[in-house]
């Protein structure tokens, strides 16, 4: 057991001043413009909660929100399920482990603006490789800026290249942490494949999947830069996520008032959601 | 249950072995006889695991069969070999009950549900973990894991073999004791045949029937704990087994005798003719202390209470002897006399003097 | 055991055809570029290149970058070392809340940062400074630190510090000769992972510097939009933010996967 010392406290002063100092100023700052009222000129009035029952009632609020758990729901699903496949299928010792592991965690250490900005030279119509082999080898129409659906289905193509090796990495921490006698037992158990998956290797990566989805929950949720600079939010307001409306309107039009009323709004569902799945995922453990 | 054979059998890790230095198993023949409790026992690195690997099917050895019963099943995966096999660490089914864990195997090849829960219970109550049947397997205690582990081997009615890898290595040492006395009663009980690999000759020496004693990936001798103890083959048996081991002394051999620096020693019967490195192997419990035999100076005593060993250097050979009574004290110059019946010669590492046929 | 390989080859194709095609415009001159579809470069330019490392806006994009990554890694590590100390060793009066807290941070949107920020450092005088952005960054990476420092930690069993105390060691002496020893792997670790996030990170480091401290990021998109559509120079740009980080990530390599589940497998 932990010992019980409030000294503690002393450790982790110097990460609670920090941090407090970013948070909880910047926080105070949010409170306090979302509930007033501006004209311009540095004069704030009151207002009450007024900014956030003209949030929750907007609609162009309830559009962006449920294109983000629409985005949100369909990365998680294709990114898990195509984790742990990939995850599965690596090689456990050999030279090429070094080789998979770094190339795959590449993509995750670019500048978020030069993911976009490379997808974006990537998927252009006549010059880039996608969009060249889409509209002239295979004859698919396919034009982001214009239609909508390629434009969803290019972000989410992004967010998919972009993470999906996080949830591949955390899952084959996993797997490899499996002695090999599990594996040995299971053949003379006399256990199919998909036994020694339900059985040994899920159970295994149940903890870091759990992290995963916790991690991409979040970072999906907050998504801002890849997708702004890929589609603008664009064509018209297709790929408008809540970040890219919440900074069209905070830093766009200067609605001080709506922007932090909404950015609450937003922190509040983040949180919510990050702690329904926390508690749902970790509640067999506890028994 | 089956008598099982090893073949010629040769294995080695590398793709293209050159020489014997290559290979983990270097060319073994044995038979297990259907029902026998047989210990493998060697040093860490000997090629036991390896063996058993094989045996149990994970690995394919380079070269040799492998029969159950004179049928050869060296092609055939380890599930359709039938044995069971108990690893050094516990492995059990985590989100599994115990009653799951039990009839996980015998699920998997279709049994149907009643024999199942027939089976269950009866080996479940043989481990006496009755009680626990309905617990998750993840919040046992190691021991109790590992015999859930040992149970799943047991439950099917139909096992070749049980092999066990070092199975007490992770269990306390107050508990080690009841498990082993367990399994050699389980042994008597169901009669199925057991290979128990160990490196501790303690644990070798009480389970099994039958020893069979590994170095280098060669068998050096199989026996009865007795005749391993009694008679060691090799000097590597002589000095593995046994506490302290064989001494082993630098020997010369001259006109069918066999001379310790230069003193004649009695052996246990005539050297059988030959040339190589030329060794006398006497155990420290036929040494005595005597008024005549090979001068020594007395280096070091352990008093273990009920006696104490003795350790002298004649020249710059070290001798140890297990005397009880009267001790010498260190410094002191004594001679040593070696029981002739007990003492060997041994050549190139092998036995080399014949046995004397009882009068 | 083919099928295997054949869905991580793959992937990884998919994930290295993007990035082939950067590094492919980068080379290629701009009339190529507008002039039609080529899979390699027809012919082989490096002017995008020299353009970056001769002009001082763009070069010290890099610098700057670079600059207040390490920054924040330094400080985010420092921080978060005895604070970790502190989760995994001590309880004290409403620990769990506070480490709760702490990963809460983790979960805002930097969007809702972005204008809050640059009016804190405006009034507090930094904006427009590496420190700046190092300290907004601390936002999410100290948290993130002191977390995988937890894990690491909470691996080394507690008889090390006992032991060591016996031994006479005063705690500062036992924390950096024997403790940061055992954790080196960890540091390695989180310092990687604040790398990573700070390096990555635009919005903030964005809204928190004009000139003297522009990140490379923000460099490409200013230059991408006021001097036209110059596509060979903004591959060539972003082409070159990958080499910090593939150097980096070479020497964790043999950490990643454990890394990555953050030490707790």
């Amino acid at each position: 057991m932990r010992k019980v010392n409030q000294k503690g406290w002393l450790f982790v002063l110097p990460v609670l001043l920090l941090v407090a100092f970013n948070a909880l100023v910047p926080m105070m700052t949010v409170v306090n413009y979302s509930v007033q009222e501006t004209f311009g000129n540095n004069q704030f009035f009151w207002h009450g909660l007024g900014w956030f029952e003209q949030i929750l009632r907007s609609e162009r609020f309830h559009a962006a929100l449920g294109r983000q758990f629409l985005f949100t729901a369909m990365i998680l699903a294709i990114e898990v399920l195509l984790g742990v496949i990939i995850a599965l299928s690596m090689p456990r010792k050999g030279f090429w482990v070094p080789f998979c592991l770094v190339t795959m965690a590449l993509p995750m250490l670019i500048p978020w603006n030069v993911v976009g900005a490379m997808w974006n030279i990537f998927t252009l119509p006549d010059i880039g490789l996608l969009g060249y082999v889409m509209n002239h080898t295979l004859g698919i129409p396919y034009n982001m800026t214009q239609d909508p659906l390629a434009a969803w289905i290019t972000v989410i193509v992004m967010d998919v290249w972009h993470w999906t090796s996080l949830v591949v990495l955390l899952c084959y921490a996993g797997l490899v942490s499996i002695p090999d006698a599990y594996y040995q037992a299971a053949k003379i158990d006399g256990a199919s494949n998909w036994s020694v998956f339900r059985f040994i290797q899920l159970p295994k990566m149940k903890q870091v999947l759990t992290i995963a989805v916790l991690l991409r929950f979040m970072d999906s949720f907050n998504i801002y830069t890849e997708p702004f600079v890929l589609t603008g939010g664009g064509p018209g307001n297709s790929t408008t996520l809540l970040s890219i409306d919440l900074v069209k309107i905070a830093l766009g039009q200067f609605d001080l008032g709506p922007a932090a009323a909404m950015s609450l709004i937003y922190f509040a569902i983040t949180l919510f959601v990050s702690w329904l799945f926390y508690t749902l995922m970790t509640r067999h453990d506890v028994k | 249950m089956a008598k099982i054979t090893l073949d010629k059998l040769r294995h080695s890790y590398m793709p293209d072995p050159k020489g014997p230095q290559d290979y983990a198993i270097k060319e073994i023949n044995l038979d297990w006889q259907d029902g026998g409790a047989y210990a493998l026992l060697g040093p860490s690195g000997c090629g036991k695991s390896t063996l058993l690997n094989i045996i149990s099917g994970l690995l394919q050895p380079s070269e040799g069969r492998i029969l159950f019963d004179g049928n050869d099943v060296s092609a055939l995966p380890p599930d359709r070999r039938n044995i069971a096999q108990v690893f050094q660490f516990p492995v059990i089914y985590d989100t599994m009950t115990v009653y799951d864990n039990l009839a996980f195997p015998l699920r998997n090849r279709g049994v149907d549900e009643a024999k199942v829960t027939a089976r269950v219970t009866e080996i479940a109550e043989m481990l006496e973990v009755t009680e626990m049947l309905r617990v998750r397997a993840a919040n046992l205690s190691p021991d109790n894991k590992q015999k859930i582990s040992m149970g799943r081997g047991l439950v099917r009615d139909d096992v070749n073999v049980i092999m066990f890898d070092e199975p007490l290595t992770v269990i306390d040492p107050h508990l080690k004791w009841k498990l082993r006395s367990k399994l050699k009663e389980l042994h008597q009980k169901v009669g199925v045949t057991m290979i128990y690999v160990t490196h501790d000759q303690t644990e070798a020496l009480t389970f099994a029937d039958q020893v069979v004693v590994m170095q280098d990936g060669e068998v050096v001798q199989i026996g009865t704990p007795v005749d391993l103890f009694e008679r060691p083959a090799h000097t590597f048996v002589g000095h593995f087994i046994g506490s302290p081991g064989m001494n082993v002394l630098p020997a010369e051999v001259k006109d069918g005798a066999a001379f310790f620096s230069g003193q004649r020693i009695a052996l246990e019967g005539a050297i059988i003719p030959g040339a190589g490195l030329h060794q006398i192997g006497v155990r420290p419990e036929f040494v005595s202390l005597a008024a005549t035999g090979v001068p020594a100076t007395v280096r070091k005593i352990m008093d273990l209470g009920r006696h104490a060993v003795v350790e002298a250097l004649a020249g710059e050979t070290r001798i140890n002897a297990i005397v009880e009574g009267t001790l010498p004290g260190p410094g002191e110059a004594v001679h040593l006399s070696f029981r002739p019946d007990q003492t060997r010669l041994y050549r190139d590492g092998w036995i080399a003097s014949e046995k004397e046929r009882a009068a | 055991m083919k099928k295997r390989s054949i869905v991580v080859i793959a992937y990884i194709a998919f994930l290295l055809l993007p990035i082939y095609w950067l590094v492919a415009m980068s080379f290629k001159t701009t009339q190529e570029i507008l002039g039609g579809f080529s899979l390699f470069p027809q012919v082989w330019t490096l002017e995008s290149y020299r353009t970056i490392f001769t002009d001082p806006t763009w070069y010290w994009g890099y610098v700057n970058s670079i600059l207040y990554v390490t920054i924040n890694t330094v400080i985010s590590v420092a921080v978060a070392l005895p604070a970790a100390y502190a989760f995994s060793r001590y309880r004290f009066l409403g620990d769990k809340h506070l480490f709760f807290w702490l990963l809460t941070n983790r979960m805002a949107p930097a969007a809702v940062f972005a204008l809050p920020f640059f009016q804190l450092y405006s009034a507090i005088g930094l904006f427009d400074t590496h420190i700046a952005v190092a300290l907004a960054h601390c936002l999410f990476n100290i948290p993130l630190a002191v977390w995988i420092l937890e894990g690491f930690m909470g691996g080394v069993p507690k008889e090390l510090d006992e032991t060591a105390f016996v031994d006479g060691y005063s705690f500062p002496r036992f924390f950096t000769q024997v403790f940061l020893p055992t954790i080196k792997a960890g540091v390695g670790v989180a310092a990687f992972f604040c790398f990573m996030f700070s390096w990555v990170e635009l919005l903030l480091a964005k809204t928190l510097t004009a000139v003297y401290a522009k990140p490379i990021a923000a460099t490409m998109t200013r230059t991408a939009s006021s001097a036209g559509y110059e596509l060979g120079l903004l591959a060539a740009a972003g082409t070159l933010t990958i080499i910090p980080g593939a150097i980096v990530i070479w020497f964790v390599r043999n950490y990643i996967a454990k890394g990555f589940a953050l030490g707790r497998v």
